[in-house]
């Protein structure tokens, strides 16, 4: 790849793409535009894994759902207040 | 993520099994009952914020703002390769601990989050977090999904920065 196909899309305007393209939104044109940049930008490569590490590591963040034994008969007397009552009292 | 405590949280759960229980007859099965459930805890935990007298993320994008970079790590106007990469990018490290979260990782990327404006931590956490797909958070926030990725990512880069500063901070000991 020669410069002047880098420079049809600067570093600067790609970083602002990489979301559309994981997200697959971007164009064809737009699509091929900024995969010729990409596969050609060592530098602007490694943003892009840096972006997916990103979103990888935050996937990590998930806490595990806390469930104490009470829950479910908490929310069986939710239903029944519920039921009983024909709906809500509204205040 | 909307509310300050567990206690509070366990009180918009509750909300939102009574609400989807009232208006249960009224799902028309566009979306699924997942979303369709989310969409509502989001809007009793929004109304528990206001009720408690803080901010409640607008559906708008705020605030325009500028490149998500920080325009200083690219070559300036002006000059040979404009608007390309310089000082470029570090790769961040490779090794197998390094694609797990350890204490100071998560305590750095969630300060990260929390810093966030309410919209785009909203976006982030139901997509990044809880794994929600695109088309899904979109509706359950009410965004158009273009708006819904530009959230998402102003959301991301801000938390790659952070990842970059602690990998920076890691290497400068």
């Amino acid at each position: 790849m020669n410069r002047r196909d880098i420079v049809s899309l600067t570093c600067k305007e790609l970083v602002e793409l990489v979301t559309e393209y994981r997200c697959d939104a971007l164009g064809p044109a737009d699509r091929a535009t900024f995969e010729q940049h990409l596969f050609g930008c060592t530098w602007c490569m490694t943003y892009l894994k840096q972006m997916d590490r990103a979103i990888e590591l935050t996937g990590q963040l998930q806490q595990p759902v806390k469930s104490t034994p009470d829950d479910p008969g908490k929310l069986a007397a939710l239903f029944r207040g519920w039921r009983d009552g024909a709906g809500r009292k509204r205040s | 993520m909307w509310v300050k405590n567990e206690a509070l949280a366990e009180e918009v759960v509750q909300e939102t099994w009574l609400t989807m229980l009232e208006s249960l007859d009224r799902f028309e099965g566009r979306s699924t009952l997942k979303t369709w459930l989310c969409g509502i805890l989001v809007n009793v935990a929004r109304a528990r914020m206001r009720k408690e007298g803080h901010s409640v993320p607008l559906s708008s994008l705020g605030e325009p703002e500028e490149g998500t970079v920080d325009p200083g790590r690219f070559s300036a106007p002006g000059v040979p390769w404009e608007g390309h990469w310089w000082p470029p990018p570090n790769p961040f490290p490779e090794s197998p601990e390094a694609h797990v979260l350890n204490r100071e990782l998560r305590a750095d990327l969630e300060e990260a989050i929390g810093k966030l404006p309410a919209a785009q931590r909203e976006v982030i956490v139901l997509q990044d977090v809880e794994g929600f797909r695109c088309e899904e958070v979109s509706e359950i926030l009410g965004l158009t999904s273009a708006n819904e990725r530009v959230l998402l990512h102003r959301a991301r880069a801000k938390v790659r920065a952070a990842l970059e500063r602690h990998y920076d901070k890691g290497s400068a000991s």
